[in-house]
């Protein structure tokens, strides 16, 4: 087996893809800073006291005549001052670094920046995702495409059952419930294919619920905007109801049209929850 | 007639689960065979499954957590090897059936693992450390193991006869909900949960009563043993957190039979409501599971130290404390739910501060095997390989503990290397050292040293070799729960836990070879002394096993480390002491009430599942009619004379002063 884990390594570094730590945005890159410095805090009194776990227990082996023996000191004053003041020092700085990153990487506040932000609408349908863009009138299915610098804001909800909206590559991820709107505020910083999935599982086709996130630069978004105006169905409560039943590994589309409020509609429940699995009935798997 | 139930609900067009069914069977038939052939079974019945005795019933949950542990392992290996081969492909199992198997996984681990295993030891040892002579309330813990055991046997029926959840192993609504599971398997995951929750409550309150109203003279509470105190902190956390997870599957009960809309997506129905109460009671939940645990290594590193525990009452406030802010963190479980900076925070840095007792906590281990006579026993193993794997678990914990890191790393694997890094590092590690630290006491013989040193390091490598993958795989984006995949760069991770869920394999296997090594060597291993460990506490001071009544004569206690303080006090006086004077001891009566009523709550949890409300009916009615006999009883306590008593005290005291 040891052989086997040798052969293995080279090809794992080769091919690693530590998304989360590769970030290609804003959120996703002071997401990272947090995670590494928090990480360093913590380690700097975890490897010692980790050492000192050992190093003691070898030292005071039952078997080392060069240890002193003190059977009975199980008190120190001074000891216990420092035992609480360690953890409750690191802790105060940890906070400090929770409670403003909360605020700052508030997922619903929108980003620092002068540009108007792109308005998405997402739904998870079982088991794929729907994006309509509002302001431009279209809409796709497992395929987001987004513009490279520009802050996108997500208003996000579900069709049916629990889900959770992730494009590691790009930050936060955030649950997408049924008669709820959560928010989210993203940008690409670098043109690339991002991968997106659910990070919520919500059933049996829940694994092949990941998407496609293209960032492209500004003409090519408007490209792709006026190409999908120009093909394929439009989305509108019929057609919506349709693609809200079940289905799996659903290929990449898009609508050339989409009707207006629909998203408010999925919310409101004006359009009600989608119906889940056929069969109502029983044991039958 | 059979409501819902029929044929079809046997998948027998399934060969993994009938196989494995089969064997099940097969396996139970076989023992029961050799049992009734044997002639034990009247020993079984009248000396273990009506018994009253704390000990036994101890021992009996402890049973009960191994088989399911290896239940539960082997839903682990399944899922291991099909995250392994399922790359660009659908591996073995398909998705309704590994839905299942992550499910029951979790349920059987927490409920029916890590549960019975942490109430078994403290039902075995509690009321010797404390010199008592049983717990509280000794019908009423029978009871409570035994709808334990119902709730386990539901959970492992549903293999054969209908389906388990496909929801995780909390069954979040609306996916829970009868719209999106139409099946009994969410069925089957709540009456077993609402079955066994009542077990757990009154075994909560039972050992509370316990550790505050039993004691020997002079036992007060600031010379009880750790063990004792982390024992209360956990049973006062089941006392107030599982009634919240009773209400809470009510609910969701009351939406899947009758209609409601607690959680459903109609009618006003609230999925957050759910998670809010769910993990009102689920973060308890964790503490309840490892402060038991932190007592078992408090009581381990002070024996294999051979000096008292460091910081004594440092340790009790931290114990307490951790008690209490147990409560205030809930949130923490889902900051991605978009509650908002304030209520993120505040609950980030609530989460954060359990970190101080529990850091406090690893010191004063430390510092109790500073200037100590440290002993590489298989107990002591165990403590040591947990203190170095919890201490990187509640380093990742913290780091999810930070709402922007947590965003990006919610539900990830990094999520379940951090919680198996606590719960096999803690819980897991803590039971496997009381169980070899106390085997002895509960049999009167040892284990086998090489076989336990064995199994050790392969749980320990293994554990390593299996979830430190996991963690690279969090930060790579892979999330929990999935079937398959087409990443490649996840691939050799997922192989890599795969081997190592084979090295814990091995050791599991050396677990079971120890037990039937040491069974069979016994005579050899054989400890007459009553206190193989040289240890510190009451338990040490009674035989092995200890006779029924626990203590012929309740000592008197003087101080901290009782027993300990006993012998020091022998050697001092350099004389034996004399012989006590004897009394008649009043012992409870073994009844079979509580293996009756979970006779009938499993019948009754079967066919409320199927919906065969005459069965429910019968069964209900039967339950209520064990209880009014059990209640119009006209004896409830045997006298042992006090001769006997002496008889069998002596033979304790005087192999004692030979050894």
């Amino acid at each position: 087996m040891a052989r086997g884990v040798a052969r293995l390594a080279p090809i794992a570094l080769a091919a690693c893809q530590p998304a989360v730590l590769d970030p290609q945005g804003v959120v996703g890159i002071a997401e990272r800073t947090i995670l590494i410095d928090s990480l360093a805090i913590m380690l700097a009194i975890v490897v010692p006291t980790i050492c000192a776990t050992l190093g003691v227990a070898w030292w005071y082996r039952a078997t080392n005549p060069r240890a002193r023996h003190l059977p009975d000191w199980a008190y120190s004053g001074q000891l216990e001052l420092i035992v609480w003041a360690i953890p409750v020092l690191t802790i105060m700085l940890l906070g400090g670094v929770a409670w403003v990153g909360s605020h700052d990487l508030d997922p619903a506040k929108p980003l620092a920046t002068r540009d108007k932000a792109l308005n998405v609408q997402v739904v998870s349908l079982d088991w794929k995702w729907l994006f309509i863009y509002p302001d431009e009138g279209v809409a796709s299915v497992n395929q987001l495409v987004i513009p490279v610098g520009v802050p996108v804001h997500f208003s996000l909800t579900s069709a049916s059952v629990m889900n959770a909206f992730f494009i590691p590559q790009l930050g936060s991820m955030i649950y997408t419930m049924n008669g709820m709107a959560t928010q989210l505020n993203l940008a690409a910083g670098a043109v690339g294919t991002y991968r997106g999935l659910s990070s919520h599982y919500s059933g049996d086709g829940f694994s092949d619920m990941h998407f496609e996130v293209r960032a492209l630069p500004a003409d090519g978004f408007a490209d792709w905007i006026a190409a999908t105006r120009k093909a394929g169905p439009a989305l509108n409560p019929q057609s919506y109801e349709a693609l809200s039943k079940p289905s799996t590994a659903v290929a990449p589309l898009t609508y050339r049209g989409v009707a207006p409020d629909l998203f408010t509609q999925i919310v409101t429940q004006v359009l009600p929850p989608a119906p889940g699995p056929p069969s109502a009935t029983g044991a039958d798997n | 007639m059979f409501g819902k139930l029929s044929w079809a609900a046997v998948p027998l067009d399934q060969p993994i689960p009938m196989i494995a069914s089969g064997l099940v069977v097969f396996a139970i038939v076989g023992i029961f065979a050799f049992v009734t052939l044997k002639g034990w079974l009247p020993y079984l019945w009248r000396d273990w499954i009506t018994s009253v005795d704390h000990k036994r019933i101890g021992v009996m949950y402890v049973l009960l957590a191994m088989v399911m542990l290896l239940r539960g392992f082997t839903d682990a290996i399944m899922m291991r090897s099909q995250q392994a081969l399922a790359y660009k492909g659908p591996g073995f199992l398909p998705p309704e059936h590994y839905d299942q198997i992550f499910s029951a996984h979790g349920t059987l681990m927490i409920f029916f693992v890590g549960m019975p295993f942490v109430i078994g030891l403290m039902n075995l040892i509690v009321p010797l450390q404390l010199g008592a002579r049983d717990v509280a309330f000794p019908t009423l813990n029978s009871a409570s193991f035994w709808l334990t055991a119902t709730g386990a046997l539901l959970v492992n029926i549903s293999l054969v006869v209908g389906e388990f959840a496909r929801t995780g192993w909390l069954p979040y609504p609306p996916l829970s909900e009868i719209t999106y599971s139409p099946g009994v398997g969410v069925d089957y995951y709540l009456w077993a949960l609402q079955i066994a929750g009542v077990g757990s409550l009154l075994s909560g309150v039972n050992l509370v009563t316990t550790v505050l109203k039993i004691h020997a003279p002079g036992m007060t509470y600031m010379r009880m043993p750790m063990f004792c105190w982390t024992t209360l902190a956990s049973n006062l956390l089941i006392v107030a957190a599982f009634p919240i997870l009773t209400a809470t599957l009510a609910m969701l009960l009351l939406d899947r039979y009758l209609g409601f809309h607690f959680f459903t997506n109609a009618a006003g129905g609230n999925v957050m409501m759910f998670m809010n109460l769910i993990w009102a009671w689920g973060h308890p939940e964790v503490y309840i599971l490892i402060l038991p645990a932190f007592g078992v290594f408090s009581e381990i590193v002070s024996t294999f130290s051979g000096k008292p525990l460091f910081g004594y009452r440092s340790m009790v406030l931290a114990t307490m404390a951790i008690c209490i802010l147990a409560f205030m963190v809930w949130l923490h479980h889902f900051f991605t739910m978009g509650a908002g900076a304030d209520v993120n925070a505040v609950f980030g840095i609530a989460t954060m501060i359990i970190a101080v007792p529990t850091g406090v906590k690893v010191f004063n281990w430390i510092f109790t095997m500073y200037g100590g006579q440290v002993v590489f026993a298989t107990p002591m193993l165990w403590s040591i390989g947990f203190m170095v794997t919890f201490v990187i678990g509640g380093m990742t914990g913290v780091l999810l503990a930070v709402p922007p890191a947590d965003f990006v790393l919610h539900n990830s694997l990094f999520l379940v290397a951090h919680f198996h890094n606590v719960i096999i590092g803690g819980v897991v590690f803590g039971g496997f050292a009381g169980y070899s630290y106390w085997f002895p006491k509960a049999f009167g013989f040892r284990l086998h040293e090489g076989l336990g040193k064995a199994a050790f390091w392969c749980w320990l490598v293994g554990f390593y070799l299996a979830f430190m993958p996991l963690y690279v795989l969090g930060f790579m984006g892979m999330t929990r729960r999935m079937q398959h995949y087409d990443v490649p760069a996840w691939h050799p991770w997922l192989l890599l836990a795969a081997a190592g869920a084979v090295v814990i394999l091995v050791g599991v296997v050396f677990q079971v070879a120890q037990l039937a090594v040491s069974i069979r060597r016994r005579a050899e291993l054989r400890d007459t002394t009553g206190d193989p460990w040289n240890g510190r506490s009451l338990e040490w001071s009674t035989a092995s096993p200890p006779p029924p009544f626990n203590f012929g004569v309740l000592p008197h206690i003087e101080g901290g480390d009782a027993y300990w303080e006993i012998k020091q006090r022998a050697c001092r006086q350099a004389t034996p002491d004399d012989e006590p004077a004897y009394q008649d001891i009043e012992m409870p009566r073994n009844s079979p009430t509580g293996v009756i009523c979970a006779f009938f709550a499993t019948f009754a949890g079967f066919a409320l599942v199927w919906h065969i409300w005459w069965m429910v009916a019968a069964a209900a009615l039967g339950a209520f009619a064990t209880f009014v006999v059990f209640a119009w009883r006209d004896r409830a306590e045997d006298v042992i004379p006090a001769a006997e008593v002496a008889r069998i005290d002596r033979a304790n005291r005087s192999a004692r002063a030979s050894a």
